[in-house]
């Protein structure tokens, strides 16, 4: 079966997950987002890649934050953008998902940003466009269900090159509601084909997948031991329907062992970068003086996602 | 009609194989071998290099009548019955409204009948609209044609229900089909829980959402001494409780479905909505358990489960998709591949899809004469590729589109008059 996200010549032409996908590829987006880093320190932050090419914005999902790296990186790109919360329009009407992708393709859009609850949508509607002759429309996926948020994958895969250089050597963990969360699961792959020494996951069993070490992960339930050593530490977000249910007994109960304090920090590497996708809750799963301390990139993780960004449109839009 | 279908291997599940002519007279088988005296035929079917078989019996076949008729309707699907070689099936319940009352079967089986396909065997709903709350007349449903009682996919909480209806079901002599399914494990799950799901981000189905349910029922049976069928096991520590159950002495029948011989989760690919179906698609472990339990008599039955769905209820991502695999077609080939690739002699491969259903319907699956002239005459070579233009069914939806099979049906009898040829 050949990757859906490469085209005959094996360029990329959508970007659903970061599985399967060759190092080269992955290196190319990099690389190119570290020519557009620059760009967003100039006084014109535009560059002209995307002119006259329309790229619409489809959550079904709720996102502020995400919506807007898109938004932002598209005009940067000269693209024409438009947003569309479908989560509180079509489908409410009875639209199915690919009648509102016919219909935008009817409108010519060239790339979709799509954002879905469901694992999977952004590889049924690339399946479609092929099956229907458009697969000149291009496909990025920006978070769908528990299966992958590439992007965002890529933005920490550039903020921990950023920092640190080389993966070789490197100890990466991953810490809190594993089972939940597309951007672990697309870290986790992109961390081992870049070559990540190793790759932890830290959390209650409750909140890791069955079968987490099959991702090539090493699995700690101990926080303090999970963290020994790490060079690089990725704190996940705890969304609030899991805090107190069947999964946890409390927020505060997760704080005291998972949450990071300066005090568990310690026993990282002293030069560790500390990570969060965002939005974070303070005092749930990170303490305040991480987040806002020295070995805290979580700012500069949100200004390299816009380039990523910038980088993953303009190399889909660039194939044929 | 009187027919010599000569030439052919016979293959008879109970008194063996042999070469020859098969003689049909008046509905009925009327020799085997040399013809009756005096007999003249009507009509020679020359079926040399062919497989003469008792019609297959497949247990679990969706009609989609009354309700759901924009997935399937009787015609479509009992054509594509008799195109595969299905001369009896049994109808599940989950039907809309559900087979909960004496005239939806009695309607059902009527029009069947009319339209002179295959024969029809519903199963009766065991509650009332399948809500697990309130037996169902099983005795007016019987009269009027139910042949067991299931709860179908829908999982019963009610333990205490479900050990009153054996009980009541005890009674009478009613036979339950139940397939294991807990309420609450896996209740969001579309997928086997293990490392596909895990890779994929999709909820999971635990094996124990399928064990415990299933020791429950075991458990509750024995007490009970109830007539148990049960339906589409999935898992490795399934065979292993039903083999011991077995072994205890405990009269129990089960099946699986066919696509269960050949898939698992790994082919669930890049989220292929064809591969949701119910019980999920486990482990490959699993399935090797799944082909060995087929082989030694541990499962009894091959049942196609099948599910034709329509193509908006299937082009939806794989969590909203509908579960189901088009299936009643495939039941015959996929069943000789199993055979083939693990080296299962013919007559016991083909008693899987023929004489053990029958005898869980109670009804007969011999080439013997005298026996009804359901017959399904296959040529086991033939090769073709599995496409929505080569499948009768209504349903396309089936995760072997595209792949090439052997086995295919040439002459389909039922009561001794050719419904389906080609």
């Amino acid at each position: 079966m050949r990757n859906p996200q490469l085209n005959a010549r094996g360029e990329l032409t959508h970007l659903l997950t970061l599985e399967g996908l060759p190092i080269d590829v992955i290196r190319n987006i990099l690389d190119t987002a570290a020519q557009f880093v620059s760009i967003g320190e100039r006084e014109v932050k535009k560059v002209p890649l995307l002119r006259g090419n329309a790229v619409f914005n489809l959550f079904f999902e709720n996102s502020t934050r995400t919506r807007t790296t898109f938004e932002i990186a598209a005009k940067r790109l000269s693209a024409d953008v438009i947003n569309l919360n479908i989560g509180v329009s079509s489908t409410n009407k009875g639209e199915t998902l690919l009648d509102t992708i016919d219909n935008l393709v009817a409108m010519d859009a060239d790339v979709f940003v799509v954002r879905h609850a469901q694992s999977g949508a952004p590889h049924l509607i690339a399946q479609h466009l092929a099956q229907v002759g458009r697969s000149h429309v291009h496909v990025v996926n920006a978070g769908d269900g528990r299966h992958a948020h590439p992007t965002q994958g890529l933005l920490d895969l550039y903020t921990i090159r950023h920092y640190k250089k080389d993966f070789h050597g490197l100890t990466v963990a991953i810490v809190g509601d594993v089972l939940h969360s597309r951007v672990a699961r697309s870290l986790i792959h992109g961390l081992t084909t870049l070559g990540t020494s190793e790759v932890r996951v830290i959390g209650p069993r409750t909140l890791l997948p069955t079968a987490a070490e099959t991702l090539g992960v090493r699995v700690y339930h101990d926080m303090r031991e999970g963290l020994r050593g790490c060079d690089a530490i990725v704190m996940l977000r705890l969304q609030n329907e899991r805090m107190n249910g069947t999964l946890l007994p409390s927020a505060a109960e997760y704080f005291k062992h998972y949450g990071l304090t300066q005090e568990k920090l310690a026993l990282a590497r002293p030069d560790a970068i500390v990570m969060h996708p965002g939005p974070m809750n303070r005092g749930v799963e990170i303490d305040s003086p991480v987040a806002d301390g020295e070995r805290s990139v979580i700012l500069p993780q949100v200004t390299f996602g816009i380039a990523v960004r910038m980088a993953v449109m303009s190399i889909v839009a660039g194939a044929r | 009609m009187r027919l010599e279908i000569a030439n052919a291997r016979l293959v008879d599940p109970v008194t063996g194989e042999r070469e020859g002519s098969l003689y049909v007279a008046d509905g009925r088988i009327a020799a085997v071998g040399a013809a009756p005296v005096g007999f003249r035929a009507d009509r020679v079917l020359d079926m040399r290099g062919c497989v003469v078989v008792p019609g297959l019996v497949d247990i679990a076949v969706r009609l989609r009548e009354p309700g759901l008729e924009y997935k399937a309707t009787l015609e479509s699907e009992l054509a594509a019955a008799i195109a595969g070689g299905v001369t009896s099936l049994a109808c599940p319940p989950d039907t809309d409204p559900p087979l909960d009352e004496p005239g939806l079967v009695e309607m059902l089986k009527h029009r069947a009948r009319m339209l002179h396909l295959a024969h029809v065997y519903p199963v009766g709903a065991l509650t009332a609209g399948l809500e697990g709350t309130a037996l169902t007349q099983m005795g007016e449903l019987t009269e009027a044609g139910c042949v067991a009682f299931s709860h179908a996919d829908v999982a019963l909480a009610d333990t205490d229900l479900l050990r009153r209806a054996m009980q009541y079901a005890a009674t009478f002599g009613y036979a339950l089909w139940l397939r294991p399914n807990d309420p609450y494990l896996g209740r969001n799950g579309v997928a086997h829980d293990g490392d596909v799901a895990t890779r994929l981000g999709l909820p999971g189905i635990p094996v124990t959402a399928e064990t415990i349910a299933l020791a429950t029922i075991l458990t509750l049976a024995r007490e009970c001494d109830v007539r148990l069928h049960v339906c589409r096991v999935s898992c490795a520590r399934s065979v292993a409780m039903l083999r011991e159950a077995k072994a205890d002495g405990m009269a129990v029948s089960c099946d699986v479905a066919v696509h269960h011989l050949h898939l698992c989760d790994g082919d669930i690919g890049w989220f292929d909505a064809n591969t949701r179906v119910v019980p999920p698609l486990r482990s490959s472990a699993d399935r090797a358990a799944l082909r060995a339990a087929l082989a030694d008599g541990t499962i009894d039955i091959v049942c196609s489960d099948h599910a034709p769905v329509d193509d908006d209820s299937k082009q939806l991502p794989f969590g909203e998709a509908e579960p189901g695999v088009t299936g009643v077609e495939l039941l015959l080939p996929l069943t000789l591949r199993w055979a083939a690739e693990d080296g299962v002699a013919l007559p016991t491969a083909l008693a899987r899809i023929t004489r053990a259903p029958a005898q869980l319907l109670g009804i007969a699956a011999s080439l013997a004469p005298g026996a009804p002239a359901d017959l399904c005459v296959f040529d086991a070579q033939a090769a073709w590729t599995v496409g929505r233009d080569t499948l009768t069914s209504q349903g396309k939806n089936t995760p072997f589109l595209g792949v090439d099979l052997a086995g295919r049906v040439r002459c389909t009898l039922v009561d001794g008059e050719i419904v389906h040829e080609t």
